[in-house]
């Protein structure tokens, strides 16, 4: 598996750009066709609405055996995604199926920003935020939202 | 799915091949080398016995074997039935035969083996009676690699979900070579949110990678050690053997490679401390706990910002470095209202000031304890280190005796004498971490005592063994060594002996705070 770009990863950048996904957009680099940069905006009635929020997704040479690894480059305010932009999320870790793909993960992230689970958190912080008084915690990723994760670009 | 011939279901007439090894058992008392006689026979009987890899895959086929006599189902299934029930038959038969068969398959990850083949049937029927001709060309997608393939191509486990021959390999070739199937044992499905296992048939069917297979099979046999109570690997670094016993116990076994350790916990043979309370120790030893409790009991913390801070000198009049707050080191009030007394703190009754020299003071006692009892524990466990040095040398001083006029088993006496100084300061090493957790009684007062004589006369029998011998003084010496290791032996007995009548009668305290 050398040098070549698998069929399945062809065949998957042009799906995602011939049929995009509401609310999700993922572009392949120039320079690296496994490396996407994404946009996702947030769900409507979730505290990041009207937020674009950019991701990384790189497919390893591995792929589609091993998960895509994806990560938060906006900074955001949720139980399950850290500081550094790692989400956690099973379908990227032990729960990861090769007939699951980019699309397929790209949703799920975007499901998880409508269901924050802070049973299961990965920023303790925040999911400690989010037990003790929830309405606050929403209030934050509000602000944060709209801080860092502007729908325009910001005028500078 | 009836190619078990790769795995090691086949070999009916290697069966019992080890089968004479059954009565091989070992016997062992509560010494880890039983070398006299009269601590043997009033100890109870641990039978054990100890297995070589093949051995271990053996006993796996046999465990198998003997539950499919009774169940009618594909030994490849029985496996995961069984190590799902963590390899206890009983519990599987009484499932199987008491319980709801549907709802034990379902639990198990396994589609049921009686629902196969009608199933499949239909399927196939369906197949055929559609169109013959076509299926041979009729092509199908693989989910995973996007390929067109014609459906000859593709297959799949009873759950349905069908991917084609090369991304299967490449799927269970990833779980098994990059993520050693988890802790579990197992590969499901490849499909997404699918839990049906994968069964070794399958597997090695579909992995052609002799590397592979050969990894796949260490992991399986790996899983049914790890996940059976009554089997453990010794855990010496590259043995390969396990240690299997007759029930679950914290007893000393034995290993081919000599290497001697608690079947129940794994580590070196503990008695007297008891595997619970010696895995809290060696956990607080490897844990960073201690560096906390030095701080603590070394360092303050700024009133105001926190941050710590070690005196090395100077007066009491602390100015933070970090948030340039200025308070009084001794009493750790602000400095303010100390004046213009820099070099006094007469404030040092207040509530305030006490409560954090109370904490501080805490916490320095209990870091001495810990670090009595630790030095102690250290130092055996450094000692027992340097015991093949030791047997070398008295090896030596046993050559030398012999050339003074005696006979080879005349001198045995010191290799003994060694095999009992180490047996000594493993016990003392382990009365440490016993000590460490209890609560002062009066059987504690004996006990500490018991432990005083024993190191006091193992530390002069190794002052013993340490000096140069003399050909004059031969007879002396012997008399004097041989003494010496019956006390020590006698001593560690008693104490042992105590500890056991203790547990027994329960009465020991633990301090749990430590």
């Amino acid at each position: 598996m050398s040098g070549g770009l698998p069929r399945r990863i062809i065949k998957e950048t042009q799906r995602l750009q011939a049929e995009p996904v509401p609310g999700i957009v993922a572009i392949p680099d120039d320079s690296n066709a496994r490396y996407f940069h994404v946009d996702v905006a947030g769900p409507k009635e979730s505290p990041y609405e009207g937020g674009v929020f950019k991701l990384e997704l790189f497919l390893p040479e591995e792929y589609p055996m091993s998960a895509p690894k994806v990560r938060f480059m906006t900074k955001i305010y949720h139980p399950n995604i850290d500081k550094l932009g790692r989400i956690c999320l099973d379908i990227l870790k032990d729960k990861w199926s090769p007939a699951l793909q980019i699309r397929t993960v790209l949703l799920s992230i975007q499901a998880l920003l409508s269901a924050p689970n802070p049973d299961d958190p990965l920023a303790n912080d925040v999911a400690e935020q989010w037990k003790v008084n929830e309405a606050q915690a929403i209030e934050i990723a509000k602000q944060w939202t709209k801080r860092y994760a502007p729908s325009q670009p910001m005028p500078s | 799915m009836n190619s078990e011939d790769d795995l090691f279901y086949n070999d009916d007439d290697s069966a019992h091949e080890m089968d004479d090894d059954d009565d091989d058992f070992v016997e062992m008392g509560i010494e880890p080398e039983p070398t006299s006689t009269n601590e043997k026979t009033d100890v109870e009987v641990f039978l054990y016995e100890v297995l070589t890899t093949e051995q271990i895959v053996q006993h796996m086929v046999d465990c198998i074997k003997e539950v499919n006599t009774v169940v009618q189902i594909p030994a490849t299934t029985t496996r995961i039935l069984l190590n799902h029930f963590k390899w206890d038959k009983e519990k599987l038969m009484d499932c199987y035969y008491d319980g709801d068969q549907e709802k034990l398959f379902l639990e198990a990850h396994v589609i049921s083996p009686f629902k196969k083949t009608p199933n499949a049937k239909k399927r196939t029927t369906r197949a055929t009676s559609a169109a013959v001709a076509a299926s041979v060309q009729q092509e199908v997608t693989c989910e995973i690699c996007y390929l067109a393939l014609p459906a000859t191509l593709m297959t799949g486990l009873e759950c349905g979900h069908k991917f084609c021959i090369q991304c299967w390999t490449e799927y269970l070739t990833t779980k098994i070579m990059d993520e050693g199937m988890g802790q579990v044992g197992t590969i499901s499905c490849a499909a997404h949110n699918c839990d049906i296992l994968v069964d070794d048939a399958t597997v090695m069917k579909l992995v052609k990678d002799p590397k592979v297979k050969l990894k796949y099979q260490h992991l399986i046999t790996n899983s049914f050690v790890e996940c059976n109570r009554l089997l453990r690997w010794c855990p010496m670094p590259d043995c390969g053997h396990v240690v299997k016993v007759q029930f679950f116990d914290s007893k000393p076994v034995s290993c081919n490679c000599g290497h001697i350790f608690c079947f129940a916990c794994g580590e070196n043979w503990h008695d007297p401390v008891r595997c619970m309370w010696l895995k809290r120790w060696i956990k607080k030893c490897d844990d960073d706990s201690e560096t906390s409790n030095w701080i603590a009991a070394n360092t303050k913390e700024c009133p105001k910002c926190h941050s710590t801070i070690e005196k090395d000198g100077g007066c009491n009049h602390m100015v933070c470095k970090k948030c340039r707050f200025d308070f009084c080191w001794v009493c750790l009030g602000p400095w303010e209202p100390h004046g213009s007394s820099w070099y006094n703190c007469n404030r040092y009754d207040e509530d305030e000031a006490k409560k954090a020299r109370d904490s501080q003071e805490k916490s320095r006692s209990a870091l001495q304890r810990y670090l009595f009892y630790c030095n102690r524990y250290m130092n055996h466990m450094q000692s027992l280190k340097f015991e093949s040095k030791l047997y070398a040398s008295i090896r030596l001083k046993m050559e030398e005796m012999q050339q003074h006029n005696m006979s080879w088993i005349e001198v045995q006496f010191l290799k003994k004498a060694v095999d009992v100084l180490c047996q000594c300061r493993q016990t003392l090493m382990y009365t440490y971490v016993f000590a460490f957790y209890l609560r002062k009684n009066n059987q504690s007062i004996i006990f500490e005592e018991n432990q005083k004589d024993l190191e006091n006369s193992t530390e002069h029998l190794s002052e013993y063994l340490e000096r140069d011998i003399t050909s004059d003084m031969l007879v002396d010496i012997k008399q004097k060594v041989q003494d010496k290791y019956r006390y020590c032996e006698s001593r560690r007995k008693v104490l042992l002996d105590h500890v056991h009548e203790g547990y027994e009668r329960e009465l020991w305290d633990y301090l749990d705070s430590a």
